[in-house]
């Protein structure tokens, strides 16, 4: 069993759970994420590790509610323990792999996107703690449902900009508008990251691909074991069929097709749906997981 | 009322209707009574040099146990077959006894070969049902010995390192330990609650230790273990669970599955059951492609989940690779074998669904290197097959998660890590290995014939270590 030492909602419907896993905690880097089972009867979800302590032992998910099984894990309390959680899976992001001397040489430039700011989080603040340049966008419905604002000033101080969809907070507009008038300011980047709803990352990375900025994504498809045993989780990079959960979860954005992942995820909207609407009646179905696009 | 024996024949072995068990998910052999054991075992000729014990890969002393068996000395049966075996209930019921045991008995010759599969069947749920526990006495050698992945070779290797004294520690990348007899084998053919997992709970009941949920290759290495944490030494049983795919136009449709995706979701994950959360897709009309086992576990878990089925196979009937009783089973349930015939493209639907697929025929020309025919295609024969569901079943290869992240393990052209056959040696110090990950998808008992014979090296290479 696996203790959740603090559970807390971020906004209507995203929560983040800080949970006991010391082995883990030990060894996870940024990029990487885990499978949770919350109980007996419940699916194995993917959550990418948005925060660790290998002191502690623990690691940080960070959740947002699209259906029945993201339900279940959000009402998981401060002191309950959820049956199985299992991690590191996946590759780190390349930033914390490769030769550190290489990677200094790089300006970064962050963008997320919806829930895509818990897992750019721990990536950026691993660039802080290591010396890196970089400059983070975050892009979000409203001011409603905005997370981590506070973890981001601490790290990214005046390299954090914020943009709001329909401008109830800071800047509005998409993610796309400030890269825009980031680059026409000048500045220079190495590689962008983004990580946010598929449909954003598809965007996001022609933007920042039109710029000639090389850009990772990280793909989160249907998945059911993480360890390469499935092949549900299968993407077509390149010329190549990739399982995200072994080969990614991140990938050169100019060689995804993000149509075809996009049409794969649809798989079980259905049957799910149905699920969900069993389990509860009323709508905190909010858009921006991608599920929908 | 005796039962009576036909010498040339097996005594038949109750099984659930064709019908009845075509919409169900529970065990479709029934197995023998003590009286139909009994009977059986009559048939045995207690052979001097016997045969059949040269074809089962672990030796099990044939003769004997039937004997006791014979006398209704059952608990004496199972002691015997203890001596080889540690999962005598999943053997007797998945082992491919008409090219092993079965395969080479004298009975055979004129008629049908003694039932050993079944009576060690008997033998095995008997013990189960009358509490029949292994016992431990060795010394604390006072050393450790990791096993990666807990299916049939990790918990034999296990088991029989427990059983000379050794502390040991199963890592198993899933939440449940069996490997393939828990995520690939249906409950139809082997049920978990009542076979599977009393067998795991005999090994950790041995002292073996269970940690699930660790991926090793994923953060905590073979290396790591090795030095961080005080491992002695290390078994790598971690399987060939890697899904090929075909590489034709289409696959990455909505409704193609690797068989490993569909059973994992129907067995592992119980998507089959309303109180359980995972989904699976209920097709109407199914195509399995493949002829193995695993194809044939695919194609009856979509029957049973309300599907016409269809088997596509590139070879005829005599190369099945699956068990023949499988095959037989699958037809008696109503399952559609397309021979001779291979899959040239998915078809799909302006969702991106799959609608059907489009399927060429074969003829069998010279044989391969593997001396079965090979089949050649029938120019201009495609045709297409109306279906919602493919499930992929072309074999597994091992996945590279270890050998890719353990400096100086070898591995062969297939991916396969090279290990000894006899002691299950690989080319780095005090790392072992055996089962699918060192042959490629094989069969249990040969996985937990290398978890034994690794055992024993570990055991000699310690002793002097
Ligand atoms: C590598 C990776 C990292 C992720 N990180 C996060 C994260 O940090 N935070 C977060 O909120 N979400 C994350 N996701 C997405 C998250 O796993 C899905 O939102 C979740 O599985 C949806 O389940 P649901 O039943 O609540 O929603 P629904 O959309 O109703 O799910 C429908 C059904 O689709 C299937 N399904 C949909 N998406 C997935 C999936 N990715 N894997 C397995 N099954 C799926 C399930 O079978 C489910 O029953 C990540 C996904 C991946 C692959
Ligand atoms: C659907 C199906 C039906 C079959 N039917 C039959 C049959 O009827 N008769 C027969 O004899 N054989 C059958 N087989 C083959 C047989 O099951 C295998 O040959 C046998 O299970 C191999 O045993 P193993 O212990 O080597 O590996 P596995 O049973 O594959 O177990 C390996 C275990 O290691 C774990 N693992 C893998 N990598 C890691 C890692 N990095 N860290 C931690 N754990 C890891 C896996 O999760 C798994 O639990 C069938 C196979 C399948 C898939
Ligand atoms: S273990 Fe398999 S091969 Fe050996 S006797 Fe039993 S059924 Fe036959
Ligand atoms: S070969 Fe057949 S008849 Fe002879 S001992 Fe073995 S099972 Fe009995
Ligand atoms: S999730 Fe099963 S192979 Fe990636």
């Amino acid at each position: 069993m696996f203790k959740i030492l603090k559970a807390e909602m971020l906004c209507e419907n995203i929560c983040q759970q800080i949970v006991e896993a010391p082995r883990i905690a030990h060894s996870c880097l940024p990029g990487q994420f885990v499978i949770v089972r919350a109980d007996e009867t419940s699916e194995r979800i993917p959550l990418t590790i948005s925060d660790y302590d290998r002191e502690k032992g623990t690691v940080t998910i960070t959740l947002q509610i699209i259906g029945a099984s993201s339900m279940k894990i959000a009402q998981y309390k401060t002191g309950d323990s959820f049956a199985d959680i299992v991690g590191p899976l996946g590759k780190p992001s390349e930033l914390c792999t490769d030769p550190i001397e290489e990677v200094r040489k790089k300006r970064v430039l962050f963008v997320g996107g919806g829930l895509g700011t818990a897992p750019v989080y721990p990536q950026v603040k691993w660039c802080k703690e290591n010396g890196v340049e970089f400059d983070v966008v975050i892009g979000t419905k409203c001011k409603d449902t905005l997370i981590m604002e506070k973890e981001f000033e601490d790290v990214a101080g005046e390299h954090y900009f914020l943009t709001t969809d329909d401008g109830s907070y800071k800047h509005k507009g998409m993610v796309t508008s400030v890269m825009d008038e980031l680059i026409a300011e000048g500045r220079h980047y190495d590689l962008c990251v983004a990580i946010g709803p598929m449909i954003m990352m598809k965007f996001a990375a022609k933007t920042s691909l039109a710029a000639g900025i090389p850009t990772i994504v990280s793909m989160n498809p249907i998945m059911v074991d993480g360890t390469g045993m499935c092949g549900a989780c299968r993407l077509v990079v390149g010329d190549e069929v990739k399982f995200a959960c072994v080969d990614g979860p991140e990938f050169d954005a100019s060689k995804v097709d993000f149509d075809s992942a996009m049409k794969r995820m649809a798989l079980y909207k259905t049957e799910e749906g149905r699920a969900y609407l069993a389990a509860k009646e009323g709508d905190t179905h909010h858009g921006g997981c991608g599920h929908c696009s | 009322m005796a039962i009576e024996v036909d010498v040339m024949k097996k005594v038949p072995v109750r099984e659930q209707e064709p019908k009845v068990r075509a919409t169900n998910f529970d065990e479709v052999c029934l197995g023998y009574d003590q009286e139909e054991a009994q009977a059986e075992a009559t048939r045995c000729l207690n052979c001097k040099n016997a045969r059949c014990v040269a074809g089962c890969p672990v030796s099990i002393n044939i003769p004997a146990f039937i004997a006791a068996v014979k006398d209704g000395e059952f608990k004496k049966a199972s002691e015997i077959i203890g001596e080889s075996s540690a999962l005598p209930a999943v053997c007797g019921r998945v082992c491919p006894q008409e090219s092993q045991c079965e395969g080479q008995c004298v009975r055979g010759i004129k008629g049908e070969a003694v039932s050993i599969g079944k009576l060690e069947r008997f033998v095995a749920d008997w013990a189960r049902e009358n509490g029949v526990k292994p016992v431990v006495n060795a010394e604390k050698k006072g050393k450790k010995v990791a096993v990666i992945g807990s299916g049939p070779s990790g918990l034999t290797c296990a088991g029989d390192l427990a059983k000379l004294g050794y502390d040991v520690t199963i890592f198993e990348a899933l939440h449940k330990a069996g490997g393939v007899l828990v995520y690939g084998i249906p409950e139809f053919r082997l049920p978990k609650d009542k076979v599977v997992q009393p067998e795991v709970d005999n090994v950790k009941a041995l002292g073996v230790k269970i940690e699930t949920d660790v991926v090793i290759g994923k953060g905590t290495t073979i290396d790591s273990l090795l030095t961080e944490e005080g491992f002695d030494a290390v078994y790598v049983g971690s399987g060939a669970g890697l899904p090929r795919f075909m590489g034709i136009p289409g696959e990455q449709a909505l409704g193609v599955y690797s068989a490993n995706e569909f059973l994992t979701r129907n067995n592992l994950m119980k998507a089959y059951r309303d109180d359980y959360d995972t989904p699976i897709a209920r097709g109407k009309k199914v195509v399995v492609v493949g002829g193995g086992n695993v194809a044939m576990d695919a194609a009856r878990t979509a029957l049973r989940l309300g599907a016409e089925v269809h088997v596509v196979y590139r070879r005829s009937e005599a190369e099945l690779p699956a068990r023949v009783e499988e095959v037989h089973h699958a037809k008696e349930e109503g399952i559609i074998f397309d021979l001779l015939q291979n899959p040239v493209e998915i078809l799909e639907d302006e969702n991106g669904w799959v609608r059907g697929i489009k399927i060429i025929k074969m003829e069998l020309g010279e044989p391969d290197e593997s001396g079965r025919r090979r089949p050649v295609e029938v120019e201009g024969s495609e045709y297409e097959i109306e279906c919602d569901t493919v499930i992929m079943s072309l074999g597994t290869s091992p996945n590279p998660l270890i050998s890719s992240t353990t400096k100086g393990l070898e591995i062969n052209r297939r991916k396969c890590i090279v290990a000894d056959e006899t002691t299950g040696a690989t080319s780095k110090e005090a790392v072992y290995a055996g089962g699918d990950a060192v042959t490629g998808a094989a069969t249990v008992i040969l996985a937990m014939g290398a978890g034994k014979a690794a055992a024993k090296g570990i055991d000699e290479y310690l002793s002097t270590h």
